[in-house]
């Protein structure tokens, strides 16, 4: 295995991904311009009883659950040691960072008084998921920017004296910072499942469960690790970098405990209700938890036991996109496809608005981890030339 | 270097004998935050003829825009109706194949607006404490609070919150405020109740209108249905009806008898009161890695 330090990759920035990306940068801006003008409802197919759609669904809930690589590697490197997986915890960090920063953009889109997004600091409820959810967001990503003062420092600390100044100030206690974004993680990825709690009757009961909390944090847990081999899997090929199998195999091994803990708990969940009732009446609804759980969580459970599987580049890319998938929909299926509202019936699908902010948001993402990566230094793998010359 | 296995437990031990001991002792049983003799509204199903003047007493009292249908016009009852942002209440007709002496259908008519739920999903819901319940019965709405996330309108089980989706920058939630300013005056009554030309609503205090329901009932056993909606529902809310036709068949959803809050709030202050929880996660984690990079440095 050849492993360097992290370092910037000056790698020619202006590839034809780049193009496309800045191409939906562009649509997502016209859309933002036009609910700017037009309102909330200009732009999105929301109504009085569809009041949550994708930005909800897919920006923030998503996007939250998906940024878990961010904690769940800092926790196994720097809590609990095991610093071997220091190379991919840089990289996880910058995704958690952007993650996070996307979630706070996509929900000012998405609150109809985007200037009134700091009442929370001011006007508390302590009886509110949402409240809990939202001070916790908040502090995570201040947590999440203080953890990346050192990257920004180890590049810019000496042109820039106020950052080094800085970093060595943060460094002597990152300690504080890295566990309290564990605690602050765990706390909001859990009640972001609380959220629909309030709401038993709109919520389908394959997903409406007092332990809802409980499976937003062990899927969290579980989607964490896959998501990094997803990311670092798409990185190391588009940059032509060494594809640091060895790393993400054994990462790969924690997934196989974390996920089957979910699994069994969805399923045990499922027997103890007697909601499997529901799985074969045929519904949009069934369909949907049966693809979740089947395709996004068993199966790749099962294959992750074989070391064949754990040991080959694509069956590991195609096993962690199962996982991330399974997530990504599960948190779809609980605030858009599970949920309803019983006196009117009311359904929703997509604006092309939404769907051009939500993909305008994905690809600004992308595009600031591209030139983050390619100046600052957080991706270790070796360039492919330079391990195979 | 790795954690042993024997100082993992006895660092998670640690943390347990903390969690219970940091745990509140007075274990924190939910409790119901209803005010104790809030005002409502009685409606009888069998009193209404589908006038209107409840909405159009509803519209003026609160200032609300001029209506797309003529508030006199009859057929807006061809289509089921919501309440939204420019009517606090709307009249809907069912038919439920009722009918009168000489065999004609009978229509029933039902008036909706804001339930007033005694312990509210949505109060419990919003993130900045805009909506409160107060203590004359009315779930209020605060502007100068809210941040437009709509949770209050995911939480309602009765669908009732709309949002003003076309103001680009400052929407607002509206519903029924209950008359909140006209009920805060001595003899003051909603625009609704007090227009009502058949008596069909009868606002007053709710311990008073649930003896005046139950009471009907038992005067009229064969014309009411044994059921006051609104007594139980939700825990109980403020607006309650009476009626000769199932519930089910006239619009009225099934929601449980307790309270929507209870669980998550149980959830939330069972996890989060003194931050107990987060305090205790953070005790053991900073335990393991303070144990970790003392057994690196000493190697």
């Amino acid at each position: 295995m050849h492993h360097e330090t992290a370092r910037p990759l000056n790698t020619p920035f202006w590839t034809p991904g780049v193009w496309v990306m800045l191409g939906f940068m562009l649509c997502g801006a016209g859309a933002v311009l036009a609910r700017y003008i037009g309102g909330i409802g200009y732009v999105s197919n929301l109504t009085h009883a569809r009041p949550w759609g994708i930005w909800i669904g897919i920006d923030v809930a998503s996007g939250v659950a998906l940024a878990a690589g961010g904690f769940t590697t800092a926790a196994l490197a720097h809590i609990f040691g095991r610093h071997e997986y220091e190379p991919v915890v840089r990289p996880a960090l910058l995704t958690a960072v952007l993650g996070y920063t996307f979630v706070v953009l996509g929900l000012m889109v998405d609150i109809g008084r985007t200037w009134a997004i700091w009442k929370p600091m001011i006007f508390w409820n302590f009886n509110s998921v949402l409240f809990e959810v939202g001070m916790c967001v908040m502090t995570y990503l201040t947590v999440l920017y203080i953890e990346f003062i050192p990257i920004a420092a180890e590049r810019f600390g000496k042109t820039i004296p106020l950052l080094g100044r800085l970093n060595g100030l943060v460094g002597k206690i990152m300690g504080v910072f890295i566990v309290a974004g564990v605690v602050l993680s765990c706390m909001h990825q859990s009640s972001l499942g609380a959220l629909l709690l309030v709401a038993p009757t709109k919520l389908h009961p394959l997903w409406y469960t007092p332990i809802l909390p409980l499976l937003f944090l062990t899927s969290a847990f579980a989607v964490g690790y896959p998501m990094v081999i997803f990311e670092t899997t798409i990185v190391t090929s588009s940059l032509r970098l060494d594809s640091e199998m060895k790393l993400l195999s054994r990462l790969s091994r924690f997934t196989v405990l974390l996920l089957g803990i979910y699994l069994a708990l969805k399923i045990g969940d499922m027997i103890f209700r007697g909601t499997y009732a529901y799985l074969l009446d045929g519904t949009t609804q069934s369909n949907a938890f049966l693809v979740e759980v089947g395709l996004g969580v068993a199966l790749p459970w099962i294959l992750l036991w074989f070391p064949m599987v754990r040991t080959s580049r694509k069956s590991l890319f195609a096993v962690s996109t199962l996982i991330v998938f399974g997530v990504l929909l599960n948190r779809i299926n609980v605030f858009l496809v599970g949920f309803s509202s019983p006196i009117t019936h009311t359904r929703y699908f997509p604006a092309i608005g939404e769907i051009l902010i939500t993909a305008g948001l994905i690809a600004s993402l992308m595009f600031i981890y591209r030139i983050v990566v390619t100046y600052l230094p957080v991706i270790s793998a070796g360039k492919l030339e330079e391990v195979r010359p | 270097m790795k954690l042993d296995r024997r100082g993992f437990f006895k660092i998670v031990g640690i943390g347990a004998s903390a969690a219970v001991a940091g745990a509140p002792k007075t274990s924190h049983a939910w409790q119901s935050k209803a005010p104790p003799d809030p005002y409502g509204c009685l409606v009888d199903l069998t009193r209404c003829v589908g006038c209107r003047k409840c909405e159009l007493a509803c519209n003026e009292v609160n200032h609300l825009p001029e209506p797309a249908v003529r508030f006199d016009d009859l057929r807006v009852f061809d289509k089921a109706r919501r309440p939204d942002e420019k009517a606090y209440t709307i009249v809907n007709r069912y038919h439920t194949g009722k009918r009168d002496d000489i065999d004609r259908m009978t229509p029933t008519f039902v008036k909706v607006q804001c339930m007033h739920c005694q312990d509210p999903a949505c109060v419990s819901a919003c993130i900045v404490g805009a909506l409160t319940k107060k203590e004359n019965g009315a779930v209020h709405y605060d502007v100068n609070k809210c941040i437009g996330c709509r949770y209050c309108m995911v939480a309602c089980p009765f669908e009732i919150p709309a949002y003003e989706y076309l103001d680009p920058w400052t929407p607002k939630v509206q519903k029924c405020t209950f008359c909140y300013e006209r009920i805060s005056k001595a003899g003051g009554k909603p625009g609704c109740a007090a227009t009502c030309p058949t008596e069909a609503i009868t606002f007053g205090k709710r311990s008073t209108l649930l003896k005046m329901a139950h009471r009907r009932i038992s005067e009229n056993p064969a014309k009411y249905i044994d059921h006051v909606y609104g007594e139980t529902e939700v825990g109980g809310t403020s607006w309650m009806y009476v009626s000769d036709v199932a519930f089910e068949t006239v619009g009225f959803p099934a929601v449980p008898d307790k309270p929507m809050p209870k669980l998550s709030e149980t959830v939330q202050h069972t996890f989060y009161t003194y931050l107990w929880s987060p305090a205790v996660l953070y005790a053991v984690l900073a335990g393991i890695m303070w144990r970790q990079s003392k057994k690196e440095k000493e190697a």
